[in-house]
This record gives structure tokens, C-alpha cells and sequence, in this order.
């Protein structure tokens, strides 16, 4: 919960401008996330939140600006002074310190949960199978999935697929970790304990940039809250700021929803 | 609790006669009959061809496995196998390229597609038999520039190049349309997800995305697997002495067509039941995810076929 302050940010993005042809999505987001804080972000349908955390991981390219993460400009490097675009092997290597939970689980439904989670740390990262399957299990034991070890995905319930898919990108030793709407798909008594797995990883230090819609998540296990509308970043500040007193009007208007 | 007292609230305990638990299937008369009818007709037809002469069961019986007729049939299948196993790599070559986003690789597998599902395969047979004819000399060039090797045509294609680049080539243009429909019936989210992850495009498609687009690919692979072995037949034309063309050079002697052409009718239809039966099993592997209980793959309707 509490972020290690005078260091320098994991996550840089200066400026970031993005479009889809015509439609200018991301229109200046200027961001820093410490290491080990938790940002909350959140924001009407449509806004950008998908979009701004497909840039990070350069699942989308940016047109302006830049994005830094761990100290690496993301999608690019600096060679004989100039700026190049890297190569898709290099994007590869730069997402391998990024986790990645999408708001549709996306498990890989022909493996069974234990492939799932060491298909990345052996097959990409290149461990060891008997270490990535220990720590698979362990992983399992922490969000509560340790007799689903041998089930295919289709044989779980929405909440304990994303749980499962959170043990996946963990799997990885991630230095960041990015959920786009993880509740979002779940019915809404599998919500729980998602959210609970989820503050566990909070409070156990882990950077997480987490796009939602659960304010209640967001005030209490967040160390900052970003409110984003039409491609900008409107407010920006303590949970309590943010949510308890919101300054700008669209955010007071936005908030007022959940009331 | 509620159940209970809902059925003790029923009248004349007719609550009894709805458990679906004491429910039974009537008897379907006419539906028997119909099975009766069909069996008669098909005992009686078998019964006609079994006991008509001409068909020559004697000479079928003979002949059956004649050591011509079983070297034809390694023929066949070796064809079948290696022109299947190319067709499926190269098919799978080109569907890839066709997916790309690369201009060039993209036109030139939509070229190759186009010109070989266009032509008709006996016509693509008999040009590569026949390619000496076109192009006497086959030889390694710089573009407008030196010759760096020669062959004379003939002494490279040989009737069974001919056969297996023919089959191959014609094969693949159909597989990159079966492989590519399948890729692209997977979820976009999971080349997304796998890219998340780090891994490069090749190992997303090895281990994401073909595993699932197999269970779409499988069905009409098994299909133009059957299409192959009879599209073997063809390469008679160009004097390879497959299945066909060996009961042929034995009726050409014997005179006795239909009972040679019942040899080889009887073959290609062991093979391709045997086909069936393997096609079900690989289905049942790429669908084994889909099993709510999770047992292993085990195919119920291929053990059923199976012990026929
Ligand atoms: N691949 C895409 N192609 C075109 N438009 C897109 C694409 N992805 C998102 N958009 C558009 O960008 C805008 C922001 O989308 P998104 O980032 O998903 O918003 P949010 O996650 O806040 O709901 C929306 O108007 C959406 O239609
Ligand atoms: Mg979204």
C-alpha cells in the first residue's frame, strides 16, 4: 500500500497521443506510477482506460510521446542518437516484466489450469518445468484454486477463471501488473473474491495499474485514482481526494452514478 | 422443505406420476418397421450381388491380394501420405501468408490459391509429366544473369515427381483455405493474450492458436484426405502404377473388369474406413477441453465405429 517515494517511477508516459483513424482516443496523457503503488483507474465506458493500458504493454502503438517502463522506452530504442522501431521480437522481450488480466479471462481454453499458468515461465521465459510447476501450485494455493489444478477453463466458474488467469500473469514474476476491468465480466456475487485476491496483491507490494468500475475497491486499496474522460486525464489524487471530493464536475457527475 | 409440502398439497399423490425419474420411452411400431423394411431390402440386395455372376466373387477372391494389386496399393498410399503430409505443410505456409500483412507474401499466396483450386488436377498432372516437353532443361539462374546448375528435365521429373509435386501443390491450395478458415475462427483475444505474454508470433501460432483451430481444421482435413486417396487414381494417366492402374494392367490381360474394378472398389473403401475411424479419435484429442467432466479423450463414437 504505501509507495516508496524520491524513487524513480516504474511507469513513465509523457504526452501519449493515440488514434484510431479519425478518432483521436488519447489526447495528452501525462502519467507516473511508483513502484509498489496501486493506481486506480477509472472513467465512463469509451473513455480510453483499455486503450491507455494496451499502450503500456505496446499492444497498441502510440502516435506522440512516449511511454517508459522500467527504465525502457516501450516499443522503441535509441541507437546512434537516433529513435528506431523495435523489432517484434523486441516488443516480446519488453512485455515479458508486464502482466496482463483482461476483462474476458482469455485462459487458454485447450490447456488445463496448470498449463496455463507455466506456458509463459517455461515456454517464453525459459525456467525450469519442475520449478515453474511448483510455483504454479503455489501460486494456485494463494488464490484459492489448489484442487483446479487439472481442469480445463471451461470447467470453472467466471470468478475462479479469473483467478486463474491472475495466477497466470503473477506466474511471470511480473515488475507491473495491468487489470483492465477484471470484474467486469463475472456475475456479480463472483466479484468478491476476485477483489479479494486482487487487495491481497496490493498489499503485498506489487505495482498494479487497475482499470474498474468498483469504487469501493478503489478507495480502499488503491494509493492513488485517476479519473479519465474523453481521452484525458481530468483528476488525479488521493482515494479519498478523488472519490470522497471530487473537484471537477464530470468526475462528481460520474461518481454520483454509484451512489 | 418447499417440495414436500408442495406435493403433499397434491391431490391423489399425482405428483408421483410426473417424477421424470419413472418416466420410459414408448414404443415406436412404426418406426421398427421401417427399420425392418430397410434391413430386408438391403439383405435382399446383398444376397442379388452376392449370388449374380458377373460380379465374379471367385476372381475377386483371387486376385485380392494379387502381388500386382498389393504393390499398386502401397503405391497409392505412399502417394496419399507424402503428397497429404506436403499439401498440409505448405498449405499451412501459404494460409499464413495469405494472412499476413505483407503485400507481397499476401498476392502471391492468393496467386498460388487461385491458379491451383482453378485448374483441374488431371490437367496439373499431365503438365508436370509432361514438363520436359515445356521446359527441357531445368536449371539454377541468376535472374537475367549466369547458369550456376542444369538438369536435363526428364532425369528430375520422374513420373512419380510428377505425381507428388502434381497432388502436393493442387492439395495445398485447399489445405491454406481449410488452415486459414481455422485460424481464423479463433478468438482474437488469444493472440492478443499470448502476445501479452512475451511470446514471439511463432509461438503464439504453434501453441495458442493452431491447438485451437485444429478442432475446425480436423473435420474437412479428413475429407480431403478421402478426396486424396482417390484422387491417386488419377495418376494411372501418367503411368504410375498406383491401385487402379494395377488392376487395370491385370484386366488388360484377364478381361474381367468388374471383378478387378471390385477389387479396387473394396480397397479404397477398407482404406477410407479405417480413415473414418482415425478421424474420430483425433477429433475426440483436439476436443477433449470441451468435456465438462474432464476425462480424458476418450471417443465414444469412434469405439462404436470401431467395433463394427
Ligand atoms: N481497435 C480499435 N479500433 C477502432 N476504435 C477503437 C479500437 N479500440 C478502441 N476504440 C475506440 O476507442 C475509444 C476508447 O476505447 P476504450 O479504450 O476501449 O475505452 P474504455 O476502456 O474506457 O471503455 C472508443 O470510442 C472505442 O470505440
Ligand atoms: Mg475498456
Amino acid at each position: 500500500m504505501t509507495a516508496v517515494h524520491n524513487a524513480r517511477p516504474l511507469v513513465q508516459a509523457r504526452n501519449v497521443h493515440k488514434s484510431f483513424d479519425q478518432l483521436e482516443v488519447l489526447k495528452g496523457i501525462d502519467l507516473n506510477v511508483m513502484p509498489g503503488e496501486v493506481v486506480a483507474i477509472l472513467g465512463p465506458s469509451g473513455s480510453g482506460k483499455s486503450t491507455l493500458l494496451r499502450c503500456i504493454n505496446h499492444l497498441e502503438a502510440i502516435h506522440k510521446g512516449y511511454i517508459e517502463v522500467d527504465g525502457e522506452q516501450i516499443g522503441y530504442r535509441v541507437r546512434n542518437n537516433r529513435l528506431e522501431k523495435l523489432s517484434s521480437s523486441g516488443i516480446a522481450r519488453q512485455r515479458r516484466k508486464i502482466g496482463m488480466v483482461f476483462q474476458q479471462f482469455n485462459l487458454y481454453p485447450h490447456m488445463t489450469v496448470l498449463q496455463n499458468i507455466i506456458e509463459a515461465p517455461v515456454g517464453v521465459h525459459k525456467e525450469n518445468r519442475k520449478d515453474a510447476i511448483e510455483n504454479a501450485r503455489r501460486l494456485l494455493d494463494r488464490v484459492g484454486l489448489s484442487e483446479k489444478t487439472d481442469s480445463f477453463p471451461r470447467q470453472l466458474s467466471g470468478g475462479q477463471q479469473q483467478r486463474v488467469a491472475i495466477a497466470r500473469a503473477l506466474a511471470i514474476k511480473p515488475k507491473l501488473m495491468l487489470f483492465d476491468e477484471p470484474t467486469s465480466a463475472l456475475d456479480p456475487e463472483l466479484v468478491g473474491e476476485v477483489l479479494a485476491t486482487m487487495r491481497d496483491l496490493a498489499s503485498e507490494g506489487l505495482t498494479m495499474i487497475v482499470v474498474t468500475h468498483e469504487i469501493s475497491f478503489a478507495r480502499e486499496a488503491a494509493d492513488r485514482v485517476v479519473f479519465m474522460d474523453g481521452g484525458h486525464l481530468i483528476e488525479m489524487g488521493k482515494p479519498e481526494d478523488v472519490i470522497g471530493n471530487p473537484q471537477h464536475p464530470r468526475t462528481q457527475a460520474f461518481l454520483s452514478r454509484f451512489l | 422443505m418447499n417440495e414436500t409440502a408442495v406435493v403433499k398439497a397434491q391431490p391423489s399423490g399425482g405428483a408421483d406420476f410426473r417424477d421424470v425419474a419413472t418416466a420410459h420411452t414408448p414404443f415406436r411400431t412404426g418406426r421398427l418397421v421401417l427399420w425392418v423394411i430397410l434391413a430386408l431390402v438391403v439383405a435382399n440386395f446383398a444376397w442379388i450381388v452376392a449370388h449374380n455372376e458377373n460380379f465374379g466373387w471367385p476372381v475377386v477372391a483371387r486376385y485380392f491380394f494379387d502381388p500386382t494389386v498389393i504393390s499398386g496399393l502401397y503405391v497409392s498410399l505412399g502417394l496419399t501420405v507424402i503428397a497429404m503430409i506436403l499439401g498440409i505443410v505448405l498449405g499451412l505456409a501459404v494460409a499464413i501468408a495469405r494472412m499476413s500483412s505483407d503485400r507481397l507474401a499476401k498476392s502471391f499466396a492468393s496467386l498460388f490459391i487461385w491458379f491451383f483450386r482453378g485448374t483441374p488436377l488431371l490437367v496439373q498432372l499431365i503438365f508436370w509429366y509432361n514438363m520436359s516437353t515445356l521446359f527441357p532443361q531445368l536449371s539454377i539462374t541468376i535472374p537475367f544473369g549466369p547458369t550456376l546448375a542444369s538438369w536435363d528435365t526428364n532425369s528430375v521429373i520422374t513420373p512419380m515427381a510428377a505425381a507428388i509435386v502434381g497432388l502436393a501443390l493442387n492439395e495445398a491450395a485447399y489445405m491454406a483455405e481449410i488452415i486459414r478458415g481455422g485460424l481464423l475462427s479463433v478468438d482474437r483475444g488469444q493472440t492478443e493474450t499470448a502476445e501479452a505474454f512475451g511470446m514471439t508470433k511463432a509461438r503464439a501460432l504453434w501453441r495458442i492458436i493452431i491447438p485451437q483451430a485444429m478442432r475446425s481444421i480436423v473435420p474437412p482435413t479428413g475429407n480431403q484426405l478421402i478426396s486424396m486417396i482417390k484422387a491417386t487414381s488419377l495418376v494411372s494417366v501418367i503411368a504410375m502404377a498406383d491401385l487402379l492402374y494395377s488392376v487395370q494392367s491385370i484386366y488388360n490381360r484377364t478381361f474381367e473388369i468388374i471383378p478387378m474394378l471390385l477389387v479396387a472398389v473394396i480397397w479404397y473403401l477398407l482404406i477410407t474406413s479405417i480413415l473414418n475411424v482415425g478421424q474420430s479419435y483425433v477429433e475426440a484429442y483436439y476436443g477433449r477441453s470441451d468435456r465438462r467432466n474432464g476425462e480424458a479423450a476418450k471417443p465414444a463414437a469412434a469405439t462404436d465405429e470401431a467395433s463394427h
